[in-house]
């Protein structure tokens, strides 16, 4: 790892590339995450009757499947920025690395 | 059921007050307990437990040589292993006591815990895994310290990591000495001790391999239990959640209202607050960040958070399903309550929900593995905070600081013995003389310091060229103070642990977190951008090469090739 290889890699397109995709991929996830999760807080804080909502005629409410979809959409989005990355991106990264030896 | 029967009033009324604290500071903890008979089931299966672990132990000191095998085990952790390792790492016996307690208690409330110690996960690995592997070797100041000043940086992160793992620590402890004077009818002091002990071995002999392999086998077991727990629950109801649900509400005092927020979250400040602090806590933890370094690459870095995010998530659905069981078969079943049915006081004080519900579902074998399981849970937490607080000492202060990098690896590694051995020393210390002190405020406290201190200067060191060495330890320092004042200041301990008179709090909220973050931050940019000097501006420079090391893995350690 020369200073020399440094610079290939900044004058690489590639390198460019693989920054701004990975960076908005991992940005918009982010937001996302703390859009649901910042939102749900504020539901709670804001309009908790919301959440005692009944599904049906029973006593489920709709808080329920609202709280486990915050737990299910954080794996979910692991998961799709893990695919992306592992995928993609390493394939990207590798392709910058080979040329700037 | 006999071992649960012999509860005085006062243990009640403690574990009650403790849970109304909890309830005001987010830390779910394990209470005030008395002393039960022996429970010969879990004491057996838990020696099981210690003397496989100790084999493992064992096999792991002989092939434990370097420093990067005693901090990173040799970096040969799999993706799928790490992920389990994080699970056992950060699943508490707090958490999984406490919150089933808080579902118990308060029905859909227990939910909002639930999700928030899980959605700090996702965000470690969008913005900080890959480039915390990319940079960095054993501690997360390694990361900070790449272009920054060394000795500054790492004092200041040492400090930020010690009073993280000191603060943890002693709940645990304190947790641990209560739990197990409970379920397995040990002297509280034997207890700590026991505890203390078995930690020291883990990581003064087999370092980070031994660790890792407790937190794995702990999260298998857990994950075992709760799973077999809430099975049981859901194959009562036909696996209907409304015919559970429906049971919960004719049964639970505060009927309907267990289905609906409730008064967990009143002021929508302190809220975003906690929420604040339960997630950027969690990126800013020094046992959790360690992990990322025991993998091979930053691909399996990213694996590791996709797993742990999975099973802690799935672990904290089990925990809810575990609250509802406790309120539809434990509730209803007088063996298990001090008062008449229908008034939710449970032998043992509410934190004992899931513990009841193991026995009522599995008899008093499973209760027997469960408390085992309990017990292990403890030891996997604490074996990792002490070797991330041994690290700090040994990598951080040591090597750097105090020797200034012309340590031997060999010198290093028996340093961070050493500090295993004074910080288990310490725990044991500290566990004890809190043992009648309220802690259910330090878990709170020590994710608020995480979110303030480390978590802004891990990620302003890897995001903005801007930073320099003084805007980095000011900022932390800052954040780290104020999270310390305000969480004093506040009522949860200036009123109900000081002993202060009610409404004298200075600080109303019950979380720093809001304001420490934030002036963590804004302190950290304003110290420098106004640091003009020759090394600030060679600092600046060097972000480009950083840059490019932490997206692309150029140069990474790897810890694996030796």
């Amino acid at each position: 790892m020369s200073t020399d290889s440094y610079a290939k890699i900044r004058n690489n397109p590639k390198f460019q590339e693989l920054v701004s995709k990975r960076s908005s991929f991992a940005w918009m996830l982010s937001i996302i995450m703390l859009v649901i999760y910042f939102g749900f807080i504020l539901i709670i804080a804001f309009a908790p009757a919301f959440l005692g909502t009944k599904l049906g005629s029973g006593v489920t409410t709709i808080g329920f499947p609202i709280g486990v979809g915050v737990i299910l959409s954080a794996i979910v989005l692991t998961g799709l920025y893990v695919r992306k990355a592992n995928g993609e991106y390493d394939e990207l990264t590798r392709q910058i690395l080979e040329e700037c030896k | 059921m006999k071992r649960l029967t012999s509860f005085s009033l006062p243990a009640l009324g403690a574990a009650a007050t403790l849970f109304a604290t909890n309830v005001a500071l987010a830390a779910p903890d394990l209470g005030a307990a008395q002393k039960q008979e022996t429970n010969w089931h879990a004491i057996i299966m838990f020696v099981l437990f210690v003397g496989m672990t100790l084999v493992i132990t064992y096999f792991a000191a002989k092939r434990t040589k370097t420093a990067s095998d005693f901090y990173a085990a040799g970096g040969g952790i799999t993706g799928f292993q790490n992920g389990l390792a994080l699970a056992g790492d950060y699943m508490s016996a707090a958490s999984f006591l406490g919150i089933s307690a808080l579902v118990f208690g308060n029905g859909f409330d227990g939910l909002i815990y639930s999700v928030g110690w899980l959605v700090g996960w996702p965000l470690i690995l969008f913005l900080i895994a890959e480039r915390l592997r990319n940079l960095g070797k054993y501690t997360f100041a390694d990361v900070a310290s790449f272009r920054l000043s060394k000795t500054p940086v790492r004092i200041f992160a040492a400090t930020g990591s010690l009073i993280v793992v000191i603060f943890y620590l002693i709940g645990q402890m304190v947790g641990a000495g209560q739990l197990i004077k409970l379920l397995f009818g040990l002297e509280y002091w034997m207890a700590v001790c026991i505890v203390g002990a078995l930690m020291m071995i883990y990581v003064t002999f087999g370092g980070m391999k031994a660790t890792t392999w407790v937190q794995i086998i702990k999260a298998c077991l857990l994950l075992f239990g709760a799973s077999f727990i809430a099975f049981m629950v859901l194959l009562h109801f036909g696996f209907s959640f409304e015919a559970m649900f429906a049971k919960a509400v004719e049964v639970h005092p505060k009927k309907l209202a267990i289905m609906a927020p409730g008064s967990l979250v009143k002021d929508p400040i302190d809220a975003i607050s906690l929420a604040m602090a339960l997630m950027f806590g969690t990126a800013g933890l020094p046992h959790i960040l360690m992990r990322f370094f025991t993998v091979p690459d930053a691909k399996e870095a990213r694996k590791s958070v996709f797993y742990a995010t999975g099973f802690i998530g799935y672990f904290y659905i089990l925990t809810f399903i575990i609250g509802f069981g406790a309120i539809t078969l434990v509730a209803t079943d007088a063996q298990y309550l001090t008062g008449a049915l229908g008034t939710l006081n449970l032998k043992g004080g509410n934190n004992m929900a899931a513990v009841h519900l193991a026995h009522a579902v599995g008899g008093n074998l499973f209760l027997g593995f469960i408390s085992a399981v309990a017990f292990a849970t403890i030891l996997a937490v604490v074996s990792g905070l002490t070797l991330a607080g041994a690290s700090a000492i040994s990598h951080d202060l040591y090597a750097s600081v105090i020797a200034h990098g012309r340590s031997t690896e060999q010198a290093e590694v028996n340093v961070s013995r050493m500090a295993s051995i004074g910080l288990g020393v310490i725990a044991v210390m500290l566990g004890i003389m809190f043992e009648k002190q309220n802690v259910a405020f330090l878990v709170g406290l020590t994710f608020a310091i995480a979110a303030s201190a480390n978590f802004p200067i891990i990620v302003m060191s890897m995001f903005w060229k801007g930073l320099t060495t003084k805007g980095a330890v000011l900022g932390g320092f800052i954040g780290l103070l104020v999270a310390v004042v305000l969480t004093i200041l506040s009522p949860g301990v200036w009123e109900v642990v000081m002993g202060n008179p009610k409404g004298s709090a200075m600080f109303p909220y019950s979380n720093p977190a809001i304001f420490s973050v934030t002036l963590a931050f804004l302190a950290s940019w304003l110290f420098s951008v106004m640091d003009n000097s020759a090394q600030a501006q060679s600092e600046r420079a060097a972000f480009e090469d950083q840059f490019i090391r932490s997206q692309t893995g150029l140069g990474a350690s790897t810890a694996a090739s030796h």
